[in-house]
């Protein structure tokens, strides 16, 4: 077995295990790079008959992009898609003009809670990794959160080796990542060597892309000339440029990551 | 494809492992200037001078408080190879995310202050380390720079730190006087102490080796879960030890269940053979009714099938144990219900006993346990095959201690 083989066999190992404990759970599809990538995944992990929803968090601002790839993906694999907006706060006039905190955790955090209730969903996969933010290199592979939706990021479960806590009462589901142990160089390399399709927004156009893509109004591209999966491979082996600097919510202050993610941001 | 390698960098509260860390990084151009700055910007408003820790601690209570509350996992690379780097806590209330990040590492390096010299938690995060199996160990004297870089100080620490691993069995591969805050001996040979003719932390951990999968030894396959795929029912796991090809014989523990592979199911791949690590799925010649827990084997080479097993067992939860109340036993992918005599405890720094035949076990502390299920269980020794040697106890479905099976029959 080679890296990505190793790569590939614990995520599968983990999707699977998410799967026999809660049967109720969906997948969350970003539409970007990591969550197709562990949406491939999951294809490989059930042999493409895929036995739950994929979720898409809508916030209405995403690139047309973003739209486009989820509906043509969504019907060339047969996905049960489902889409989470909170319209209501949408109505009221939340958006991007008003603070990161507030529009993140009330388009996406909120959405995604009204979403779990009506569907009751025990678990959540998640495509995020351990590079790319240090709130998230905290993370546990399975990590309850609590009805409020609140992370305890600093009371987190033992987790020895390949075995997994349970759902208890008082939490009110868990978020499963089996691509913690990725990064974003390897992602790359597996997308190549798999041929898994990927948002354009990715590639350079008049010297600049997007490593990192989310909603519109918020995502700046980076200048780069990468406009192939290899000149991309290539460009993350030299950059030292992190990898969300394009990325807004990630800076309006110093914690802004932990404390969106406390209140139960992905 | 390069090598990866995932170490954890244990000991005690401010001994310098999330400065160590930061140094790493900083040594081998791999911390992103954008970081760089931020940590910069965030040790200015605090008001104190650039803290590499901060690259690691993340959290604001860690960086107010100047303290690690969890384990975090992050990467660089040298030239040979690229790291999965562990930082774990060195605060005692805080050991469950010690042993968490410490579970998934291959080798350890184990920091102590030289000024300090050997503590509590540099015992303890010690024996964690050899309870754990880790093997490949490199052994770092910081703060060089507080003694004068004197190798009389570092003999004096050295000697009693090598007192304390010989008798949990760990013998360091290197041990090197470092100073972590200024890079002495971390990525470069340090001038200011040319007594010291080893390695740096860098060329040694570069000669540690990359933990291979067991496809060497004997069939291990537990099985997963079931799945109905169109017309077929396909047994997915991942398989811990041996190879199983199309058309072997395999024996289904502890059913005692016997058949042969038909298929090797892996999407989009034609496979007749799979081996150890590799997370696949077979479909058998006879209709059988196996479920997840069963493990597959070769005919001639069996593990031990038993219902009473001897084990240490590091307590993790704040809550103790109660002999008395029952707890679920969970190795590979098999949980039974099981009762447990507790035959002595043991503090995890000082290794002295605190009572034989005791009635609880509070956090921190090691127990020599006797354990018993009424179904039987399919393990192994932890030496021979660590994948079905080492469980965690479960109870009202949370973790609550980890463990390592030291004897498997005639307990």
């Amino acid at each position: 077995m080679n890296y990505l083989d190793e790569l590939e066999s614990k995520s599968i190992y983990i999707i699977r295990e998410a799967y026999k404990q809660f049967r109720n759970i969906a997948m969350l599809w970003s539409i970007g790079k990591d969550s197709t990538t562990l949406l491939w995944l999951v294809r490989k992990a059930f042999y493409d008959q895929i036995p739950f929803p994929v979720m898409h968090i809508d916030t209405g601002y995403k690139f047309k992009e973003i739209y486009e790839f989820r509906d043509d993906r969504a019907r060339e694999w047969g996905l049960r898609l489902l889409i989470a907006k909170n319209d209501r706060a949408l109505a009221e006039g939340m958006g991007p003009d008003k603070s990161k905190l507030d529009c993140c955790t009330a388009l996406k955090t909120e959405a995604l809670k009204m979403a779990i209730a009506k569907h009751k969903f025990r678990a959540l996969l998640l495509g995020i990794r351990r590079d790319e933010h240090g709130i998230r290199a905290k993370e546990r592979v399975f990590s309850p959160r609590d009805q409020e939706f609140k992370w305890d990021y600093k009371n987190q479960p033992p987790e020895l080796w390949d075995q997994y806590k349970s759902k208890q009462s008082d939490e009110d589901h868990i978020r499963v990542h089996p691509m913690l142990h990725w990064t974003e160089l390897d992602i790359w390399e597996y997308v190549k060597r798999e041929g898994i399709p990927i948002v354009n927004l990715y590639f350079a156009k008049n010297g600049k892309r997007f490593r990192s893509i989310g909603c519109e109004t918020c995502c700046n591209p980076v200048s780069s000339d990468a406009d192939t999966i290899d000149k991309i491979v290539e460009e993350l082996r030299t950059t030292t440029m992190a990898e969300r600097s394009g990325r807004s919510q990630d800076k309006e202050s110093a914690y802004i990551m932990q404390k969106l993610r406390s209140l139960g941001y992905m | 494809m390069e090598e990866h390698l995932k170490f954890v960098i244990v000991g005690h509260v401010d001994h310098g492992k999330s400065t160590l860390i930061g140094r790493l990084f900083y040594d081998t151009g791999c911390l992103p200037k954008e970081k760089i700055e931020e940590v910069r910007k965030i040790c200015e408003e605090l008001g104190r001078d650039m803290e590499f820790g901060f690259v690691m601690d993340h959290l604001e209570e860690e960086r107010s408080q100047g303290i690690t509350i969890d384990t975090a996992q992050t990467f660089f690379k040298t030239p040979k190879r690229r790291y999965v780097i562990i930082d774990a806590p060195g605060h005692k209330e805080f050991i469950k995310n010690m042993i968490t990040g410490a579970s998934q590492a291959e080798a350890a390096i184990l920091i102590v202050d030289a000024n300090e010299g050997v503590r509590e938690q540099t015992k303890r995060h010690a024996y964690i380390l050899s309870m754990l199996g880790l093997e490949q160990v490199i052994v770092v004297i910081n703060k060089m720079d507080l003694v004068g870089y004197a190798e009389g100080r570092f003999n004096e620490v050295k000697k009693d730190l090598l007192v304390f691993l010989s008798s949990i069995g760990i013998s360091p591969t290197y041990i090197i006087p470092i100073s972590a805050r200024d890079g002495d001996n971390v990525a470069l040979k340090s001038g200011r102490m040319s007594w010291y003719q080893g390695p740096t932390v860098l060329e040694a951990l570069d000669t540690f080796k990359v933990k291979e999968a067991a496809v060497e030894k004997p069939l291990r396959f537990p099985i997963q879960d079931v799945y109905k795929v169109r017309d077929k029912r396909i047994l997915v796991g991942r398989i811990e030890a041996g190879k199983i090809r199309k058309g072997d014989e395999i024996v289904f523990l502890p059913q005692e269940t016997k058949t042969k592979v038909n298929s090797i199911e892996m999407l989009w791949k034609d496979r007749t053979e799979a081996e150890a690590g590799e997370s696949i799925g077979i479909t058998l010649c006879d209709q059988l009714f196996i479920e997840r827990g069963a493990v597959s084997c070769s005919m001639d080479n069996r593990p031990v099938i038993t219902n009473r097993i001897r084990a240490n067992v590091f307590w993790m939860s704040k809550r103790p144990f109660i002999v008395g109340e029952n707890l679920h036993f969970r190795v590979a992918t098999q949980e039974v219900p099981i009762t447990i005599e507790v035959e002595k405890k043991i503090d995890s720094s000082t290794l002295e006993t605190i009572s034989d035949n005791p009635d609880s076990v509070m956090e921190t502390e090691v127990a020599q346990m006797l354990i018993s299920s009424k179904d039987p269980i399919v393990v192994e020794n932890f030496n021979n095959i660590q994948e079905l040697g080492r469980f965690v106890l479960v109870r009202d479905l949370d973790v609550v201690a980890g463990g390592i099976i030291t004897h498997t029959d005639n307990v």
